[in-house]
């Protein structure tokens, strides 16, 4: 531009320099908008981080000083009463989401295996289902829960397991679909080709290949199952005492934490969150796990 | 070790027509895909008909009005719900109006701003947020942010905003606003999660051509990315909201549980999953059938606003996006 400044006045270059200074301070406001806005934008990645680490900050500070030996061995005691632990709640927990993994993994795997292979309206239905149900509020899963099994054989792990498997189910379903879809279409016409049933390539073909996206599936739907509250309220009834049988009320981890949280007294708000940091351990571990297996699965079909 | 096994071919010498090991046919193999299919086709029949039938004496002793009455009093034979569905509408609403703007920065913050070896870091940390299980974000805001609210928040909003009537009674901590910023929280490593993946897929060529133009860097985000990824961000909120919708027992512990409707955003209020949770250990007869039916109003809410939100993300983005975040 200084260049220009030197040339004798000519009305060419004197609109194309307006029109430069208009475009340059054009420009200018324009950068300075974009500053501002993408200000916001870090900002609100802040707002959005904050209260999210810092949930999961407070649990660990506030969890771990609950962690003693009888945190782990012994059951909680009535209101008001000082120590105790959450042996029978973990005990309830392990027992009602291990019954809900043992029927709702072989089950969501068939599932989405039919899925996989069919395309047809009813497969695409029952897709639309399975995606409507992990969208169902929960207390609803928990009202299905005691109208289907409380009113009729009273409150027990199984209830819970019940109704904990039925979140479960779809969040199954669809990663095993979405997994055994990723097997090549080569290596089942390659097992077609060799006489191989059906049953056969789903055995030896297609599960194998697909577990690791299947293990990943399973993992996220456990660590969502672990977690529901509502509809273990709705259908365990509680235990204050150890109890491994399934068909008698039981404790579980999620409905400690809610009873307890909203006590009065300092030692039942420490197990509540004592129990919260058990739960979130687990559940990040599952969570990790499954995303370190789901990279792994990526490096290895590279 | 080595994951994908090698694919072992079937025994060649088997004469056509001998069972494997496993034992079936094409034909069987089919029949028990098909069957597993239909029981969960079935459980979801079974799921919608029984809450269906049990609500059922609610409407034909109650009629339809006490949906919209506003007092709850069972005791009394009172069975008006209107408390119950503007405390659901309201912690959702202060839930979304929070999240929508903020959901949509962190989500154009995390897809075009964070650099490349931060954003696959910070992603994972939103996604595994959303695996906390609820009951602990209730604890959270119970034990931790609700005398925050009480002695800070609430006080100081009250000065700011009082005017505008909102925000008049006592500070008390628990309520509809801790509640509803407890909801936007826990709603938002969905909201970003999804937004993310549905921002991500608009063309390469559509930004740099943007650029080419001499659009600045939040032109180009504002006129081509946001515009591009419509449909899906439309998706992820209205998914948002459903979850938000559907909450039980985070909003149970901090909304306060009064079954009057709220004069106020500080007021104790509760929502329809909190009335349920709250009232299902004593109830018997009528006010059971009437929870039930409550149940129903909500899932029906919860079914129309998720198949929408599905229907959104997909025509976006694919089957798949955000399936981290389910």
């Amino acid at each position: 531009m200084t260049v220009l400044a030197d040339l004798p006045a000519d009305p060419t270059v004197e609109r194309r320099r307006a029109v430069q200074e208009a475009a340059a301070s054009s420009l200018r406001r324009r950068k300075i908008g974009s500053g501002i806005a993408l200000g916001v934008c870090w900002a609100f990645l802040a707002i959005a981080i904050v209260p999210l680490v810092a949930v999961v900050a407070y649990v660990v500070v506030k969890g771990l000083p609950a962690w003693n030996a009888a945190f782990f061995t012994q059951s909680t005691v009535p209101e008001g009463i000082p120590g105790g632990g959450v042996w029978n709640a973990i005990v309830g927990t392990i027992v009602i989401t291990g019954i809900a993994i043992a029927v709702t993994v072989p089950l969501g795997l068939v599932v989405g295996l039919f899925l996989a292979e069919s395309d047809g309206r009813a497969a695409a239905s029952l897709r639309f289902t399975a995606d409507v149900m992990t969208g169902v509020p929960s207390i609803t899963v928990g009202i299905f829960g005691y109208i289907a099994i409380v009113r009729n054989y009273g409150y027990s792990g199984l209830a819970g397991s019940f109704a904990i498997g039925f979140i479960m189910l779809p969040v199954i379903v669809r990663a095993a679909e979405t997994a055994f879809r990723g097997v090549p279409t080569s290596l089942n016409e390659a097992a077609l080709a060799l006489g191989a049933r059906k049953a056969t390539i789903a055995r030896r073909v297609v599960v194998p290949t697909a577990l690791p996206g299947v293990i990943t599936g399973v993992l996220l739907a456990v660590a969502r199952g672990l977690g529901e509250t509502a509809p273990l309220l709705l259908t365990i009834g509680g235990n204050q005492y150890l109890q491994w049988n399934p068909t008698k009320q039981m404790a579980s981890l999620p409905t400690t934490i809610y009873n307890s949280s909203s006590q009065p007294y300092a030692d039942q708000v420490q197990l509540a969150w004592g129990a919260a940091l058990l739960l979130v351990v687990v559940v990040l571990v599952l969570s990790i796990g499954s995303r370190l297996l789901a990279a792994r699965l990526r490096k290895e079909r590279r | 070790m080595t994951i994908i096994e090698t694919p072992t071919p079937a025994p060649a010498s088997l004469p056509p027509g001998t069972r494997g090991r496993f034992g079936l046919s094409d034909r069987g193999f089919r029949w028990t895909l098909g069957a597993a299919a239909l029981v969960v086709a079935a459980l979801a029949a079974w799921f919608l008909v029984s809450i269906v039938l049990q609500a059922r004496p609610a409407f034909s002793t109650l009629g339809f009005s006490w949906i919209f009455q506003g007092t709850w009093d069972p005791s009394h034979g009172k069975y008006g719900l209107l408390p119950f569905i503007l405390g659901t509408l309201e912690v959702t609403a202060i839930a979304v109006v929070l999240a929508v703007p903020i959901g949509l920065g962190t989500a154009l913050a995390l897809a075009y701003l964070v650099p490349a070896r931060t954003r696959a870091g910070l992603s994972t940390t939103v996604e595994l947020l959303a695996a906390v299980p609820s009951v602990v974000y209730g604890l959270w805001g119970l034990v931790v942010l609700a005398p925050v609210f009480r002695d800070t928040v609430e006080p100081f909003l009250t000065s700011v905003l009082g005017w505008t009537g909102l925000f008049d009674g006592p500070d008390q901590g628990v309520g509809l606003l801790l509640a509803g910023v407890i909801l936007f929280v826990m709603i938002m490593p969905t909201m970003v999660a999804i937004s993310r993946d549905v921002l991500a897929v608009v063309p390469n060529e559509q930004l740099e051509g943007a650029m080419a133009l001499g659009a600045t860097r939040w032109q180009v985000l504002r006129k081509v990315v946001v515009p591009g990824a419509r449909t899906g961000l439309l998706g992820a909120f209205t998914l948002a909201t459903g979850r938000a919708l559907g909450e039980t027992v985070a909003v149970a512990l901090v909304i306060g549980n009064s079954p009057y409707i709220a004069h106020s955003i500080k007021s104790p209020a509760a929502t329809i999953p909190s009335l349920i949770v709250n009232n299902f250990g004593e109830a018997t007869g009528t006010e059971l059938a009437v929870l039930f039916a409550a149940g129903l109003v909500l899932l029906v809410i919860g079914i129309t606003v998720n198949s929408v939100a599905r229907w959104l993300v997909w025509s976006t983005a694919g089957p798949s996006a955000g399936a981290a975040a389910r």
